[in-house]
């Protein structure tokens, strides 16, 4: 007993080498998307108030260019404004409802709510956003981020009160549903860790037809973005013979290394379809295979 | 100024510097990610203990893993750094301890030659002990020795920049310490 004492005593630096190295790899591997609330919930509450006020600098470098981005948003909003369209017919007049739900049944799915980046890289292979509006706000988990030009930029992870993570499309775990403009398809565009100009866009089948330029969007059969936001354009095309799916280069459409203003959307019916999804999965496993 | 209290500021202008310019400026390559901070260990002075060099190594590491958020990635590397450093600076410095008059090291208290050396290991070991953590994650060997080298290499540049840039005055150790 005395000589194991002696033991640990005479290596007492070696041993404690060994457990601060187990407690970060610990944190390392013990840590992902989804189970990291513990670590980074108080952490990103202090960080977050440091980084706001570094951003109260920082924001003035790009502040023309950010100026510029608003002002071509807000031009392409006036453009689809009501009052711009004229029926030939002087007695008709058109009324503009601003209640969740109108008379033809339509509602709102999505709500809108603005934000401000306050910390944001592109150099590492797993890039986070911190923008400056948390649970506190009615922020949530999944909810998705684009940029003031309307291009999307991730998907929200983590919140504290006041602050939440945003995994950028700038991460190697990234995964969008999207769809080409032209025709229509779906994919998954992902990012590979390499270079923050592009990302990949996989699973288009060989028989589209495609040309370099081409637009891709958001797909409507997200759960976390709405459809119609850009992704990026097509930049380089290449096919790849064994799955008979092409692999494209997308040039993502969001600058990451200007982000300043950012919208959070919402799904309102976000947790009904995740709920749906999953009790399908689970009827399905249960329910033995049988001829219908 | 008392170690402590320069060491404290040390640490916070480091860590400003690598959060807020070297991570955030627009690399010169996708491999590349300049490291500086870690130059807050080098320069701890050798009167700190194995242990403490330990928690301190840690602690430093952690602290930038929750700005970049990567808990544990530079918290292991720094510990590791933290566990080499004495090693090290053993092997490269004279036994005789009546020339080892300095607090911390630098190029003057332990010549230019072993110093280099000294930062050049440490720098290999730090780089090379996180790339490969982060390889096990993902992505593809070569890539990541590649930007060890890379990585090296720009650390170093920037270490020995720093180090002519601003010459540390360095005091005797003595007893009234």
């Amino acid at each position: 007993m005395k000589n194991i004492f002696l033991f640990l005593r005479r290596y007492r630096t070696f041993f404690t080498f060994l457990i601060l190295q187990a407690v970060a790899l610990w944190f390392l591997f013990s840590y992902n998307r989804f189970h990291r609330a513990k670590f980074l919930g108080v952490a990103s509450e202090m960080t977050g108030r440091i980084n706001t006020q570094y951003n109260k600098v920082e924001d003035y470098f790009s502040l023309k260019e950010e100026n510029r981005r608003v002002h071509r948003l807000n031009d392409s909003l006036l453009s689809m404004l009501r009052g711009n369209f004229y029926s030939h017919d002087t007695t008709q007049r058109l009324l503009h409802d601003s209640l969740p739900f109108d008379t033809l049944g339509n509602y709102r799915r999505y709500y809108y709510r603005p934000a401000t980046v306050v910390y944001n890289t592109v150099n590492s292979q797993k890039n986070f956003i911190q923008i400056n509006r948390g649970s506190a706000q009615g922020i949530k988990d999944n909810m998705a981020v684009i940029s003031s030009d309307g291009a999307v930029v991730g998907i929200v992870v983590n919140v504290s009160p006041n602050f939440s993570q945003v995994m950028s499309l700038l991460h190697v775990q990234n995964s969008v549903s999207a769809s080409l403009k032209r025709s229509g398809d779906f994919g998954t565009a992902e990012w590979e860790g390499k270079d923050p100009r592009y990302l990949i866009l996989k699973k288009i089948p060989k028989t589209v037809e495609l040309k370099k330029g081409d637009t891709v969007l958001t797909s409507p059969v997200s759960f976390n973005y709405p459809p119609g936001y850009i992704l990026g354009t097509v930049a380089d095309m290449s096919l790849d013979n064994t799955t008979g799916m092409y692999r494209l280069k997308i040039k993502t459409a969001a600058n990451f290394h200007n982000l300043q203003q950012v919208h959070v959307i919402e799904n309102a019916d976000y947790t009904e379809q995740i709920k749906l999804n999953q009790d399908t999965q689970k009827k399905m496993d249960a329910t033995p295979k049988n001829p219908r | 100024m008392n170690d402590f209290v320069k060491n404290i500021i040390r640490f916070i202008v480091l860590m400003a510097i690598q959060v807020y310019v070297l991570n955030k400026i627009d690399h010169l390559h996708r491999f590349i990610t300049p490291y500086l901070y870690y130059i807050f260990i080098l320069w701890l002075p050798f009167s700190v203990s194995r242990q403490w060099l330990l928690v301190i190594g840690f602690l430093t590491g952690l602290v930038l893993d929750y700005f970049t958020m990567t808990p544990g990635l530079h918290a292991a590397a720094c510990t590791l750094i933290a566990y080499v450093r004495p090693f090290v600076i053993g092997i490269l410095t004279p036994r005789d301890s009546s020339e080892f008059n300095y607090r911390e090291p630098s190029p003057r208290a332990m010549q230019w030659t072993p110093y280099a050396v000294y930062v050049f290991i440490i720098t290999l070991l730090h780089h090379g002990y996180m790339v490969l953590l982060e390889w096990l994650d993902f992505g593809s060997l070569l890539d990541f020795l590649i930007k060890v080298v890379a990585t090296t290499a720009i650390s170093l540049l920037l270490i020995f920049t720093a180090e002519m840039l601003f010459p540390r005055k360095l005091k005797f150790r003595t007893n009234t310490a």
